[in-house]
Parts: C-alpha cells; structure tokens; sequence
C-alpha cells in the first residue's frame, strides 16, 4: 500500500506511454545503450500489442470479412447449386438491378422508414416524457425504475411469442379488454390484417424501445445542474419554460445519440418482426432486413439477399455518420 | 455518478418532509401505474402459462386455479434446447471476456498505436445488420462444417457481446490508477502476471457487468440459431419457441411455459444483480 503512494506520487503524471519512455530511473542513456532501448522498447510494443490481436482477428472475422464476403456475393450468381459446384458466376450489377426494381423492394423501403420512424418516436416521447416523470423524488424510484428495464432484456423472440397472444384476434387480451370496455364488437385482426399489422408491430416495438429511451434520457437529466434552473426560476423559467430554455438545449447531445443510436438499431430488427407477423400478411410488414433473409434463407439466391443487405449497410452507414458527428458534438460540449 | 448528483438535491426537500412526503406517495402510485402497463405482457405471460391446456378460448384474468401442465409440456419438449441455449450462453461469456478483457486493457492503458482505429472499427460493427454477417457466415460455416454446431453459434453469438464488453471494460479501466500497475511492474511482474493479478481483479465490477450482458446476448440470440442450424441437432431455445409460434397455436399455455423459462435470465439478472444491470446500460450507450 504504502509502496502504491510512494510511486503514484513520481509516476502517477506520466501515465502509460510517457513513464515508459522518459521515467526509467536509470538516468540519462549513453551512446550504447540506445539502441539496446529501442529493441527493448519494439518488443514491449509487440507485447502490448499482443493483448489487442484477439480481439482484432475477432472483429475481422465477424464483422470485415461478412461485410467484404458480402459485397462479392452482392456481384455473384450465388444459389444452392454454389453448395455444390462451388461455383458461383460473377453477374456484375444484375443482382441489385433485380433486388432494386421489384416492386416488393419500393413495400419493404416503405415499411423500413415507417418502422423506424414510427419506433423512434414512439420511444423517444414516451420515455423521455418517463424520463421526465422519474425526475422527481418519490419513494421506490430506483426501483420502480429499475424494473421498468424488463421488457428490453428479455429475448426477443420471447417479447414476440407474448405479444402475439396478446393481440390474437379471437381469445388475445388486448381484443377482450377493449371489448369489455365496449370499444369494439369483434375482434381487431391487429396481426393479420394488412392495414394493421404493420401499426402493430410499431406498437410492440415501441413497448421494448422505451426502457433504453427511459434510462439513457434519464441519465441525461441528471447531468443537467441544478444551478441553471434554480437561476432559472429566479427569472421565471418554470414548468414548460424551463423545459424549453433549460432541459432541452442541455440534452441535445443526449437526445441526439439516443436518436441516431435507435435508428441504427431498429434498421436492423429482424427477430420481432418474425416472430410477430414473420414479413406477412401479403408483406405488409416486409421490411428491408426480413426481405434480405427471405431471399437467402427461404429462396435461396444469396446474391440477392446480399446485394439487400448491402443496400440496408449504406443506409446504416449514412445514419453512422450523423452519428459520430453527434457524439462527437457531445462530447465537445 | 447519478447518486453522486442526487444526494446534494434531496437536502432542502428534507426541510418540508411531512408535507411533501404524503404527495410523493402518490408519484410512487402513478409510477406503479405506469409499470403495471409496461409490464403488463410479461405478467400475460406467467398467467397464460399457468392456465390449463387446450381451452385457450378464455385465459381468465388471474390464475386462481395455477395449471402446471403448460409447464410439463414445455420441460419434456424444450430441456434439451434450454440446455443448449444455456452451453451457448456461457461459452460466448467465456470467449467474450477472455477476448474482450485483454483488448480493453491494451486500449485503456497502453494507449497502443492504432488505438482509434479498433476502437472507431468497434462503433462501426454495431451498424452492421445481423442478417449481413449471418448472410456471409453461412457461406462460411457450409465450408468449414460449423453449421449445427454449438462452437459455430458460440463463435457468432459472440458478435454481439465481444464489441460490447470491450467498451464497458476499457470505460472502466480507464478510471483505473495506472500507478497501481507502474508498482507491480517495477516489482518485476511480466505483462501477463500484472494483467491476470492486479488488472482482472481491480476490474471485477466491469468484468461482471459484461459477463452478464453478454450472456443475455447470446441467450436471446435469435438471428444466428435461425440462420446457423438447418437441423434439430443443435437448438436454441429461442429458435424452439420460434417454431412453437411459426405454426398455428392451439396450446399457448406450453408456449408461454417456455417464454417464462426463456425469461428466467433476464428476471434473475435484473433483480439479484440490478447494480450491474444499470451500470451496463447506461455505459454502452454513451460511447
């Protein structure tokens, strides 16, 4: 212990590289021992290095290759038969000229953007309006808050199978409660009906988004001092005022990470909308993700599936650029 | 760093305790409220699995009479792919935080060259579709004979957690002393030992939080067991349930039987190891 504050008081400034470079005890270097150092210093770098190697073959692995492996696919005539043969003939463009000029692609486009808008800002009010609500002290808080986070870690998967029984059209209790109340006579086909699905597989969603929405706003509010409203009140800024002129410019970083975070993530959802409605009924709730699995994993023509995809990774990547742009304005200001 | 902020606030609200405490009762009711909606399926969920088999017309609202039969279908169909599920899971931990662990050491202390370049790789892995990688792994997996293998899936469903815990790992080790590790190496510890018995240790906390996220990755994997198997050899839970769902239902008591079991983790985690949870979800977002 004692020997940790000694040393933390010579070495603690020149934390990693810099102590290793300039604060050897040993004093000033001679002419020989230089370059003595320098191998020293390589092979210390190589060992640093060492600890970083898995985890870059990982990624490579799991994340570069796919994406190059599926750039090539996205030029390929890759079927079945590529199983077999092994061969799989370079078609140029033709892949993206027939993924992009079937008329499901301009459906699945549609539904994407519905999706993710409709999602984003279902979440996005409802927890930030949580957000909001959970600012004020009352007993239970963190706890009720803490429980709240449920709905987004379960499986996915499970989230669907629950909801599916819910919204049933005949014995689901959505159906029920609103009969009980006297809202409808019949059953709302809310998964099987082609102008409803899609409504409700937003409104599923926006269930599993809001605890996210909820606990990263929520962190947000707690960072804005409480200084600026107190000054604030002095000058009249209360209630909706004080929202307007205080709460939101302070969360503007915040809330734009949230955003774009979210856009990114629902782009990519596939496992809800399978579970929930599995593309259907008459692909009214085909988005981009579940029609480049239905092309490679139903009809087998990978070069299509691919050359989707790719089309969903250029969409990703135009949100992953006002992304960084976002955090890093955050972390400027 | 959220109680560090409170504490100073509660104090000139303790002035005036007794009369704002009885209107704070009343927040607390509106917010059971609101988590009585929010939770409202997942209770669905344990009162239809509860119910008796076959007559699903009218799942009464309570489960008064609590039927197990759900249940005994749900074990003797799904145990096995609980099993493997669970193997899945625990493997991909033991992968992720024995990848992730020394890459976020060398990103947060070492600063190595090209630090930026993993850690910007990093951020953009997670705007890749899943489909993608599952799209390109499947190529792959035919060729190497990983389909319908837990190693396979392992492997994959690590991609979900491996990006993650690097960043809530080296988030933490960078608020570590660096003086701490500087005194272990002056006393003649390797690289190695200094990492297995001061770095692991210091780091439990962010070590757990990852651990347990990354299980709920892997276990709540979807994408990959729907894309990586072809056969029931190897069958994770949450493709069983997707089976269940992808024909007509008649018996949903089973199926909710096997959601409740599938949601086990996710409840257990949130409540005996709330702290964690909460430090989890809140650092991966930030970064």
């Amino acid at each position: 212990m004692s020997l940790t504050t000694d040393l933390s008081q010579t070495a603690a400034p020149s934390s990693g590289k810099a102590s290793r470079k300039h604060g050897r005890p040993a004093g000033p270097p001679t002419e020989a021992q230089a370059p003595r150092r320098r191998t020293r210093q390589r092979r210390e770098r190589i060992f640093q290095w060492l600890f970083l190697v898995p985890a870059v073959v990982y990624m490579a692995l799991f994340f570069g290759y796919p994406v190059v492996k599926n750039v090539v696919m996205s030029f390929q005539d890759y079927t079945t038969a590529t199983f077999f043969t092994g061969e799989a003939p370079w078609v140029g463009l033709a892949n993206y000229v027939t993924v992009l000029s079937s008329s499901l692609f301009s459906t699945s486009l549609l539904n994407t953007a519905l999706f993710t808008i409709g999602s984003i800002l279902g979440q996005f009010v409802i927890g930030l309006a949580l957000a909001i609500f959970f600012q004020r002290k009352f007993p239970l808080n963190g706890i009720l808050r803490s429980l709240l986070l449920l709905p987004w870690l379960l499986p996915l998967i499970v989230s669907s199978a629950v909801w599916r029984w819910i919204l049933d059209k005949d014995s689901g209790a959505l159906n029920r409660f609103l009969g009980d109340l006297g809202v409808i006579n019949t059953g709302v086909p809310w998964l099987t009906s082609t102008s409803l699905a899609l409504i409700a597989v937003v409104g599923v969603n926006i269930w599993i988004g809001i605890p996210f929405n909820l606990t990263i706003l929520y962190g947000g509010l707690q960072e804005i001092p409480d200084e600026l409203y107190e000054a604030g009140s002095l000058d009249g800024a209360t209630g909706w005022k004080a929202f307007r002129h205080i709460t939101w410019p302070m969360l503007r970083p915040v809330v734009s990470v949230v955003l774009v975070l979210g856009v990114v993530y629902t782009l990519k959802v596939l496992d809800i909308i399978l579970g929930l409605t599995n593309g259907g009924p008459a692909n009214s709730t085909q988005t981009i993700a579940t029609q480049s699995y239905d092309l490679s994993f139903h009809e087998f023509k990978f070069g299509e599936g691919a050359a989707l995809g790719n089309v969903l990774v250029i969409i990703s990547l135009v949100f992953a650029v006002l992304y960084l742009r976002a955090s890093r304005r955050a972390v400027d200001e | 760093m959220t109680t560090v902020l409170k504490a100073p606030t509660l104090r000139p609200s303790r002035a005036n305790a007794p009369a704002s405490n009885r209107k704070n009762w009343g927040y607390t009711a509106l917010a059971i409220f609101f988590l009585a909606i929010m939770l409202f399926p997942v209770y669905w969920m344990i009162n239809a699995s509860l119910q008796p088999n076959g007559t699903t017309l009218e799942t009464s609202w309570l489960p008064l009479k609590p039927d197990f039969t759900g249940y005994a279908t749900a074990i003797t169909e799904q145990a096995r792919n609980l099993g493997t599920s669970l193997i899945i899971s625990l493997g991909s931990v033991a992968l992720s935080l024995a990848i992730a662990a020394p890459a976020a050491y060398a990103l947060a202390y070492f600063k190595v060259r090209g630090a930026g370049i993993v850690l910007f790789a990093i951020l953009i892995s997670q705007m890749i579709p899943g489909i993608v990688v599952a799209n390109a792994l499947y190529t792959a997996y035919n060729d190497l004979g990983l389909l319908n293998s837990i190693p396979g899936l392992i492997l994959a469903d690590s991609a979900h957690g491996i990006p993650f815990a690097i960043l809530i790992i080296r988030a933490f080790m960078n608020g570590m002393p660096a003086s701490v590790i500087e005194a272990a190496r002056v006393d003649g510890a390797g690289h190695v030992r200094a990492f297995w018995s001061i770095v692991i240790p210091l780091s439990r906390n962010s070590l757990i939080t990852a651990g347990l996220f990354t299980f709920l990755f892997a276990w709540s994997d979807f994408l990959f067991a729907l894309t990586l198997t072809t056969t029931e050899a190897v069958r994770p839970v949450t493709l069983g349930i997707f089976q269940y769902i992808g024909a007509y239902v008649n018996d949903w008591s089973s199926v909710m039987a096997t959601a409740v079991l599938a949601s086990i983790p996710a409840i257990v985690l949130l409540v005996a190891a709330q702290k964690y949870i909460a430090a989890g979800t809140t650092g991966g977002a930030v970064k």
